[in-house]
């Protein structure tokens, strides 16, 4: 695949039509334009390949779908488009740990 | 394809000298026997406690009657526990060419490295008179294992291999996945997809079992790259890794050193049974890989986001890199490049080329880890109980 058809693809992909979240194709950058289902938005922080971010406002405790499938469930609110990861998911079964501070750290 | 035909009706797609250390005290001679044999196709493996564990015997059984392997080396210090009669009994038993070494018995390092060579030189000669014959699709069995996963690892690499794993069984061939500490939360879709209700019942428990286990040890298997790749969560990151499996359904429960009757799919599980008591289930990747090649496998699909560069001994790695930024720094490293569905490639087509790719390798062409040299090879105490009888339903 060259670059020009790469640019053609959409940045964000929908992996299951019940999902809250979308799953970043390549790295986007902090103030890009995207559109999340017809509607374009700013995307507020940098979200690298491979990272999620919300699909819709997400209120505290809401089960986050991905594939359809439940992946845990948001510490806090977030808004549309905005990074969803360690700072603001929470695992419902073992928690996550990073070299820096432990358990569900950021 | 062609392959090795065994005492027991399998085929190997290789045809190595294993050279077997029982316990570490034996590691080095055995290792310098390797290295001096100048051969690619003499692999190390090996056991490094000096206390007896069943699991661990039964393992190296197993892997010593592998039908990658044609003949067998054991290299024991002489004081450790490690029943060496009984495993060279039974490789024996196999009709395969074994000898053993007693490093005491013998006099030292530099007598049983000339011995060591001696005898696998021997060895050696006496495998390649054998004649592969012809081998079917249906006779191959294959394991899958992820390693370094991150957030492209459940888009990419994980769903192609899982449609390989679908066309795989579809010919028949026996496939297994693993880590049921990695499919925390996948244990409800999994028992679904069981051939009969007691079965997914097996399967419920022995996520249960994982869980309970890893919350023991006090952390999941969730190492910190998974996290900088974008996955948050350990059920998360098992649904990724639940998406090897393809949509076949799960035939059997088994356990390390379990044979695949027949063809399907099988889950394996990796978990110890009873109280925690050796540490952590597979403290790396090597070690589910291990435990693959003990149930048969004649090969691995080992898919990466991060990028793992390792093989094994005895049974080739094929590398399936899930992200295109990765394949491009490691592309040495990676057998097929599945990132490429982040740039608009079908998810079939990627499928199909790791499809090809497994008859070509089980065909004797050497995989990118196993052409650079990648023979890692780890075995640690565990303990078992053997499967109940709903674990493998008749077909």
């Amino acid at each position: 695949m060259n670059d020009s058809s790469q640019g053609r693809l959409p940045p964000l992909l929908l992996l299951h039509p019940d999902d809250n979240i979308l799953v970043a194709r390549r790295d986007i950058a902090a103030g890009e334009r995207v559109e999340i289902d017809g509607e374009s938005l700013l995307i507020p922080g940098p979200v690298e390949l491979g990272h999620k971010l919300a699909r819709r406002a997400l209120a505290p405790d809401t089960r986050v779908l991905k594939y359809g499938a439940p992946i845990g469930s948001m510490k806090m609110a977030v808004g549309r488009g905005e990074h969803v990861h360690l700072h603001n998911l929470r695992s419902d079964y073992i928690p996550s740990t990073t070299r820096d501070v432990g358990t569900d750290g950021h | 394809m062609r392959g090795f035909l065994r005492s027991d009706g399998r085929k190997g797609i290789r045809n190595v000298v294993a050279v077997a250390y029982l316990v570490e005290c034996a590691h080095h001679v055995s290792r310098l026997i390797v290295q001096k044999s100048g051969s690619d196709d003499v692999h190390l493996i090996g056991f490094p406690g000096c206390y007896p564990n069943k699991y661990a015997l039964e393992m190296m059984k197993r892997l010593c009657t592998h039908p990658n392997v044609g003949a067998v080396l054991l290299v024991s210090l002489g004081c450790e526990s490690f029943n060496r009669e009984e495993l060279r009994k039974h490789i024996r038993a196999s009709g395969r060419p074994v000898d053993l070494l007693v490093i005491q018995q013998a006099g030292g390092t530099t007598r049983t490295l000339n011995a060591g060579l001696e005898a696998v030189k021997k060895m050696r000669a006496q495998i390649t008179q054998q004649q592969p014959v012809p081998m079917a699709l249906s006779e191959l069995v294959v394991g899958t294992v992820c390693g370094g996963s991150d957030g492209t690892s459940g888009i990419t690499a994980n769903p192609a291999v899982g449609r390989c794993f679908d066309w795989l069984i579809e010919n028949d061939a026996a496939c297994i996945f693993e880590e049921t500490g990695e499919l925390i939360g996948c244990e409800r879709i999994m028992a679904s997809r069981a051939v009969t209700p007691e079965l997914g019942r097996e399967i419920e428990a022995c996520v249960d079992k994982a869980a309970n286990y890893y919350r023991i040890m006090g952390y999941g298997s969730f190492a910190p790259g998974n996290a900088e790749g974008g996955l948050t969560t350990l059920e998360e990151k098992s649904m990724g890794a639940y998406s090897k499996s393809g949509s076949s359904p799960i035939s059997g429960l088994i356990k390390p050193g379990d044979i695949p009757p027949r063809g399907g799919l099988y889950l394996l599980d990796v978990v110890p049974d009873g109280e925690p008591r050796f540490g952590f289930p597979n403290i790396s990747d090597n070690a589910e890989i291990v435990e693959l090649i003990a149930c048969g496998s004649h090969l691995i699909l080992f898919t990466t986001g991060r990028g793992s560069v390792v093989g094994s001994a005895i049974s080739p790695v094929i590398k399936v890199c899930a992200n295109p930024d990765t394949y491009e720094r490691m592309a040495d490293d990676m057998d097929v490049n599945a990132g490429r569905i982040l740039h608009g490639a079908e998810l079939d087509d990627v499928g199909r080329e790791i499809y090809g790719l497994v008859q070509k390798v089980a065909g004797g062409e050497p995989s990118k880890s196993e052409a650079l040299g990648h023979q890692e090879f780890i075995l640690t105490y565990k303990q078992f109980e053997p499967i109940g009888p709903a674990c493998l339903p008749a077909a």
